[in-house]
């Protein structure tokens, strides 16, 4: 059964993605993340001396300031800096840098849905590139599940708004090993960073999209690997 | 782990408050290790859970919630407005969860709670999304005027779980909210008609015939669980919440469709079976508190039909239902 989307792609297909990194000469870390028209600017700026009130000084503070296109920063904007503030938390190590604060410091520059895991992407790709130590990589993704209960991945606005349901949903990057892939190897047990869900779904339809979350992001995986690797010149510069 | 060994043999010789406050995660874990935590429940446990409808009189709607300590008030009051050109036949909602200074030590007056904002967001996107409410039930002329609901929920006490006691008052106060009469008055302005007006009084037609309920079609519910390596626990307090960072909040509908499956961040990692699992402690869950509300609502309709024969000659908002049941099962026996 295949669904016809606007733009021709496949139900499966993301959107061309696009990540260039060092864009901002202030910053200790800067990188633009693109999926269609939805594009991020996202700096990083620290570890700075002292943490905010209230944080526990014996750890790294991460803190989250989203800049919308236009206008105020409302409600929804105060949920995605909650929400990358703790998905952020959880890749960092947090324990290297006591008593210090990190600054990520998001700009949307275009939104035609999935703006939120674009943001994630785009962060983590910018802590990436400020070299401040991570445990592994946050993939974000979001799948839409269709009137037929069939789901698609990434979708735009338009297509976001017609949706029964959606889901956000952030894994792991999938790990890179020179040996062969072991039989047992426990691919079909994703484990979910952070999940968030609009909209009625039942049990199979969620785990229907987490498997396809899932396999999704191992290639955004493989893509974001790679655009790390092609080093840029500003890089060289900024290693001496 | 390594931490729990080192302190191991401390733990024998220092005071069980002493342990608690030093090495509190050593200490939950050993309680783990027993399934049991600290306040004596068993890892998937909720709290005693207690709902008390229409607390504020000037309220069309309102209700008291708590689980465990935490303590939340809702109350909904309805306002005419003109509904907008797109959507004519539809009212509509205004949600604002408050978090005043008295409900945590962590807020401080002056400075609004970094939560608060985040709570109302969630809030309204579960409202919405579970399709409780139908706005065309806020409709009065199509067109002219329509129900502005606005929704406030004040927490009282925050001791763990915020979210979830708040969708519950929520829930609660929209089952019991009662949807005024209007009239059009002589300017052509839709009016809300006061109860004694309506004998006879008033001269005014009435929009709608009687008071009446909405028809919520499906009430959603959730419960929120801690991640704390393989074990999962259910509603925690705040106590547990400063300790363990990885939350997972299941709501769930009363036909068993999944509204919302929210997990920020946390250090563990949800696979497929702690997913399930949690899903499958929050259906339980769903069916409590689904029992709880609907006994209160019962109580409340006993109350409001034996008030409407003036047996019981006022509303005490301030006893519980189930005194006030038992008072009027006394006058009429």
């Amino acid at each position: 059964m295949e669904v016809v989307r606007a733009d021709g792609r496949t139900p499966n297909q993301l959107r061309p993605l696009a990540c260039s990194r060092n864009l901002l000469h202030r910053a200790h870390g800067s990188a633009r993340w693109s999926q269609g028209d939805t594009i991020v600017l996202a700096a990083v700026y620290g570890p700075k001396a002292g943490t905010r009130k209230g944080e526990n000084p014996e750890k790294a503070c991460i803190e989250v300031i989203w800049k919308p296109k236009t206008g105020q920063i409302g409600k929804e904007e105060k949920e995605y800096e909650m929400i990358l503030k703790r998905t952020l938390q959880s890749i960092c190590l947090l324990t290297i840098h006591p008593n210090t604060t990190t600054s990520i410091i998001l700009q949307v520059v275009g939104d035609d849905g999935a703006l939120l895991p674009c943001a994630i992407n785009a962060s983590c790709a910018a802590l990436v590139d400020s070299g401040i130590p991570l445990k592994h990589l946050a993939v974000a993704i979001c799948c839409g599940l269709t009137e037929t209960g069939s789901v698609i991945l990434d979708p735009t606005k338009a297509e976001e708004q017609k949706m029964r349901a959606f889901a956000y949903l952030v894994f792991p990057n999938s790990p890179l090993s020179v040996l062969p892939k072991a039989p047992s190897a426990v691919d079909d047990e994703p484990g979910i960073i952070t999940s968030v869900t609009h909209g009625l779904m039942s049990e199979c339809h969620y785990i229907n999209c987490l498997g396809h979350g899932h396999a999704a992001c191992a290639k955004i995986s493989e893509f974001l690997r790679r655009s790390m690797q092609t080093q840029l010149p500003g890089d060289l510069s900024k290693s001496t | 782990m390594e931490s729990s060994k080192g302190t191991e043999g401390l733990a024998g010789e220092i005071e069980v408050e002493a342990y608690r406050r030093l090495f509190p995660l050593p200490f939950y874990e050993r309680h783990l290790l027993e399934s049991v935590r600290p306040d004596a429940r068993p890892l998937n446990r909720a709290r005693d859970t207690t709902v008390a409808l229409g607390p504020v009189a000037s309220a069309d709607g309102s209700a008291l919630v708590k689980i465990g300590d935490t303590t939340m008030l809702a109350a909904i009051k309805l306002e005419v407005m003109i509904p907008s050109a797109d959507a004519p036949d539809e009212g509509s909602l205004a949600i604002e969860f408050h978090m005043p200074p008295i409900c945590s030590p962590s807020v401080r007056s002056g400075r609004p709670a970094e939560v608060a904002p985040v709570i109302s967001q969630r809030l309204s996107d579960v409202i919405t999304s579970s399709e409780m409410i139908n706005l065309n039930e806020l409709s009065l002329i199509s067109g002219k005027a329509a129900w502005m609901a606005y929704l406030d929920i004040y927490c009282l006490n925050a001791d763990g779980c915020l979210f979830d006691a708040a969708l519950l008052s929520a829930v609660a106060a929209f089952s019991h909210l009662q949807i005024p009469l209007v009239s059009v008055n002589d300017d052509g302005r839709v009016v809300a008609v006061s109860g004694e007006l309506t004998e006879g009084k008033s001269k005014l037609e009435l929009v709608n015939k009687e008071k009446r309920k909405l028809s919520l079609r499906s009430k959603p519910f959730s419960l929120t669980c801690i991640l704390h390596e393989k074990y999962i626990l259910a509603d925690p307090n705040s106590e547990e919440e400063s300790i363990m960072d990885t939350f997972v909040t299941v709501v769930l509908d009363s036909w068993g469709q999944l509204v919302s499956i929210y997990k920020p961040g946390g250090a563990v990692l949800a696979n497929m079976s702690t997913i399930k699992a949690c899903i499958a402690v929050a259906k339980s869950r769903v069916k409590e508190l689904n029992n709880i509300l609907n006994e209160s609502l019962s109580e409340m309709e006993v109350i409001d039909y034996y008030s409407k024969k003036s047996v019981v000659a006022q509303l005490h908002a301030d006893k519980p239902p189930k005194e006030v049941t038992s008072e009027v099962q006394k006058s009429l026996s």
